[in-house]
């Protein structure tokens, strides 16, 4: 956050300086509410790499139909959190989860013994650093996941397919061409396609790993308006190292610091009046 | 930081003159070649042909240049070229195919490591050896299967062929599997596909053009293919389809002509430039066609 003005002594419930909170009042940590249900409950969740400990019993509860933000300095374990939450660890061998995940409502554990990451990985859409289409088809591409839980009715897929395109703001723009290959898009393009995949199948939960980072300012404010818009129906928990982003998108922002998760809770709080020393730091620019 | 010397940087010069020099020839020196080699065919066929209209290779029946009343009908010659072909590639492609998706995605590294260089021995056994391979110890076997094959046969040759060539498929193939972008293939397992599916549905299309010159290459490779066929497949150019028949090979013809004490200069002789250089232009024909569907698959991968 080097482009950040550096203001040493912030005053409290002060929104910082460059971090726009759209408008919101501020609100004293003693106020934080939780009037939403969790969705995602990360209960003492600890990760390995072989012998490596990545994350410290991490607890945190991602509420339902909100967007929530993982911040903090390159490192400190976010994206590895992220990835904890659809098991994506698993395709690498060596690696090491303690502690539990549930899903509410059902409150199954993701981590659990016996529990199948494929069908995890069913219920959590993700969307990645860079846009990563298939070598398939635009329409291919949105109905991968469609196919992959046993819809082969080509009008129900075709409903679908144009659905997801349209949640993803990109239906107008393709729908002459979906049978054309997705390498043909733009960079947002091809992102939003990867939204309208990983949102197709109606997941529980959608995961971004820093999605707009491969992205020039007006695709990614695109995406953003999307990110947006999506959590009327869908729970995101989103990685940014874009505190401005963090601060226009999200409703909830954790921020971690070395593996341990230092301050979660309402991003204007957290931007405005954060509980620890670290948080300001990195928020007001001091490090990270 | 001082500026180097003047006379060191002259020298750093003429080195990198020098340099680029080596590389211009070394890319020439293969351009050379090819062009040597098309005009040594242009040259030597062009007596056969100003004897021979070209339309008889097409029209005629047989291929008998050999004899009192010669014969020119090149399709007999390639159809034993298309059958002993045909059956390699249908050795090579699958299993070569399924090996590279094995080796590529599902094989722990320390077992790729050692399988890949073993396998691409089996490029490096003389043919000859495949050729006698054939011709004694499978034509028998296969002989206790099909009674009626005969001593010679194409597909005893085309399956040793075959087993040749697959290496050039696993090995290209694995390679442009394995450039497939990690990226790719966690996107489809966070869709909740399994390995399977993602080696399938993604890494392969995604490695389609490595794969079709691999495929193109193990086809070349099996086109211009000699010492086994000439063995185990028979001399007798015979225009037939059958696999389990003997028939000549293009190859197969040149070599024989080629090893035997016609006269240089006789029509005999030419006959064999000729044959050469439809085989030439039949390569060439595989290599555009490769690569027209390298380019059609690239903006894919």
């Amino acid at each position: 956050m080097s482009t950040q003005p550096q203001s040493l002594s912030p005053a409290k419930n002060e929104p910082l300086p460059g971090i726009s909170l759209g408008g919101r009042t501020n609100v004293d940590p003693a106020e934080d509410k939780r009037p939403v249900p969790a969705k995602v409950q990360i209960q003492e969740l600890s990760f390995f790499y072989g012998t490596h400990q990545v994350l410290r019993s991490v607890t945190l509860e991602v509420p339902k139909d909100q967007v929530t933000a993982l911040i903090g300095p390159s490192g400190c374990g976010k994206t590895t959190l992220l990835r904890c939450l659809n098991r994506m660890h698993d395709l690498y061998p060596g690696n090491r989860y303690e502690g539990s995940v549930k899903l509410q409502p059902e409150g199954i554990d993701i981590l659990g013994p016996g529990m199948d990451p494929i069908q995890v990985r069913m219920r959590f859409g993700m969307v990645f650093q860079k846009p990563n289409p298939f070598p398939k088809s635009i329409y291919e591409n949105v109905a991968y996941g469609l196919r992959l839980q046993g819809m082969s009715k080509r009008r129900e897929l075709d409903e679908r397919v144009e659905k997801a395109l349209r949640e993803a703001a990109l239906w107008d723009e393709v729908k002459s061409r979906l049978h054309g290959l997705a390498h043909n898009l733009s960079g947002g393009q091809q992102q939003r396609l990867c939204i309208a995949r990983a949102i197709a199948t109606d997941p529980d939960v959608v995961l971004f790993d820093e999605p707009t980072s491969a992205l020039d300012p007006i695709a990614t404010s695109k995406i953003e308006e999307l990110i947006v818009e999506l959590k009327k129906r869908v729970t995101v928990v989103i990685v940014t190292h874009n505190l401005q982003q963090a601060g226009r998108i999200s409703d909830m922002t954790a921020f971690m610091y070395l593996g341990e998760l230092i301050e979660f809770g309402e991003t204007n709080r957290v931007f405005t009046n954060p509980a620890k020393p670290q948080t300001e730091d990195y928020i007001s620019g001091r490090f990270g | 930081m001082p500026l180097p010397q003047e006379s060191s940087r002259r020298l750093d010069k003429a080195v990198e003159g020098i340099m680029v020099w080596v590389l211009r020839l070394g890319g020439w020196a293969s351009v050379l070649v090819t062009f040597g080699i098309v005009i040594t065919l242009i040259t030597e066929s062009e007596p056969f042909f100003s004897k021979v209209p070209f339309r008889r290779l097409i029209t005629d029946k047989m291929w008998t240049p050999l004899f009192a009343d010669p014969q020119y009908g090149i399709s007999a010659l390639l159809a034993g070229t298309l059958v002993t072909t045909g059956v390699a590639l249908l050795v090579a492609v699958p299993l070569g195919t399924i090996l590279a998706i094995y080796l590529s995605e599902f094989a722990p590294v320390r077992l790729r490591e050692l399988v890949k260089p073993m396998l691409e021995l089996l490029s490096a056994v003389p043919t000859v050896v495949y050729g006698y391979f054939a011709l004694l110890t499978l034509t028998p076997l296969l002989q206790k299967i099909y009674p009626d094959l005969s001593q010679f046969s194409m597909l005893s040759a085309g399956l040793i062929m075959g087993i040749m060539i697959i290496p050039y498929v696993t090995s290209l193939g694995e390679d442009s599997m394995r450039s497939v972008p990690m990226l790719l293939r966690e996107g489809a397992f966070a869709l909740g596909d399994g390995k399977l599916g993602v080696a399938l549905r993604v890494v392969f299309p995604g490695a389609f053009s490595g794969l079709a010159a691999a495929y193109v290459l193990a086809i070349s490779r099996a086109v211009g293919e000699t010492m086994i066929v000439a063995i185990a497949a028979g001399l007798q150019p015979k225009l037939t389809f059958n696999p389990l028949d003997s028939a000549a090979t293009v190859t197969a013809f040149i070599v024989q002509v080629s090893l035997g004490d016609l006269p240089h200069g006789s029509i005999g002789y030419q006959s064999i430039f000729a044959a050469g250089a439809v085989l030439f232009l039949m390569t060439l024909g595989f290599n555009l066609a490769g690569h027209a569907l390298r380019r059609r698959f690239h903006r894919a991968a």
